[in-house]
């Protein structure tokens, strides 16, 4: 495996720069909300997180696509790397979004619209990387992941919509929402560069996270390769 | 009526969340190294052995 790019090096310093700042403006610069106290600040990462998984199923259906239309295994491979990092901060996004809940709506959870399609949206993605560990045939197993990671998408826009759509106790804190919903709140000018600020923060996460990720794939593909060689000898 | 005075006491909850999103992430990186390692030495172990089969091929 070749050394680490400098590019990637560059961009990992950037991003844990990046990061370190973000907190300082989530737990400094950005003032106490005046209600909910210092539990709104789980806000900034909660929606960050999101983003990030969203953009991470995005990516996962824009390469199914490339892979089905033009072929080449690195696609698959962005793919698979991309859904793993889109599980992990769903994860974040749901487990934090709980937290949040609790002192604010007096529960851990609550059959919302968000919430629930939310939770579908990571359960259809575990699905997808356990479907892959079933297929042994790598040409199968990229074309079903491509097909699935399209048609899995779709649960990313529900999970969008639902709060706009539906009636439901989750805050819309960006555009009008549902009057009825609890937690929601304005923000000042310097909650919203935090929270754009922790937006951009996540993108570079990924984007890092994507890049090292590949270059584990690459690695264990070269593994691969030695065991068949060492096989066949 | 009790007028609230201040924002609620939710420290706790604040921490518990920070707590959870950073574990999170720190076990997902955790496990990204700890099968960057195990790549590389599987890598080359196997190195080793079609160096050691090509020689005795020889």
């Amino acid at each position: 495996m070749k050394p680490m790019p400098a590019g990637l090096r560059v961009l990992t310093g950037l991003t844990v720069v990046l990061f370190g700042l973000a907190l300082y403006m989530v737990f400094v610069y950005a003032p106490r909300e005046v209600v909910m106290g210092e539990v709104q600040r789980v806000f900034y990462f909660h929606v960050a997180a999101g983003w990030v998984g969203a953009l991470a199923f995005l990516v996962v259906a824009i390469a199914g696509i490339i892979y089905l239309t033009r072929g080449g295994r690195r696609w698959d491979h962005v793919a698979v790397a991309s859904v793993e990092i889109g599980v992990v901060f769903t994860l974040i996004n749901i487990a934090s979004g709980s937290i949040w809940a609790r002192p604010i709506w007096n529960t851990w959870w609550t059959w919302d619209p968000r919430l629930v399609t939310a939770t579908v949206m990571e359960l259809v993605y575990i699905a997808y990387l356990m479907l892959r560990q079933g297929i042994e045939d790598p040409d199968r197993r990229a074309k079903l992941g491509a097909v699935y990671g399209i048609v899995g998408f779709i649960s990313v826009p529900m999970t969008f919509l639902s709060i706009r759509l539906l009636r439901t106790i989750h805050p819309v804190v960006i555009g009008s929402g549902d009057p009825t919903a609890e937690g929601a709140f304005d923000m000042t000018p310097r909650m919203l560069q935090a929270f754009l600020f922790s937006l951009l923060t996540f993108t570079f996460v990924y984007a890092s996270l994507l890049w090292h990720r590949l270059r584990l794939q690459s690695l264990a593909d070269r593994v691969e390769e030695l065991k068949l060689r060492v096989l066949s000898a | 009526m009790l007028l609230q005075e201040g924002p609620a006491d939710t420290l706790g909850y604040m921490l518990l969340g920070y707590g959870v999103i950073l574990g999170i992430m720190a076990v997902y990186l955790v496990n990204l190294l700890l099968r960057f390692r195990n790549l590389r030495q599987d890598r080359a172990l196997l190195e080793d052995l079609v160096d050691e089969t090509e020689q005795s091929a020889q």
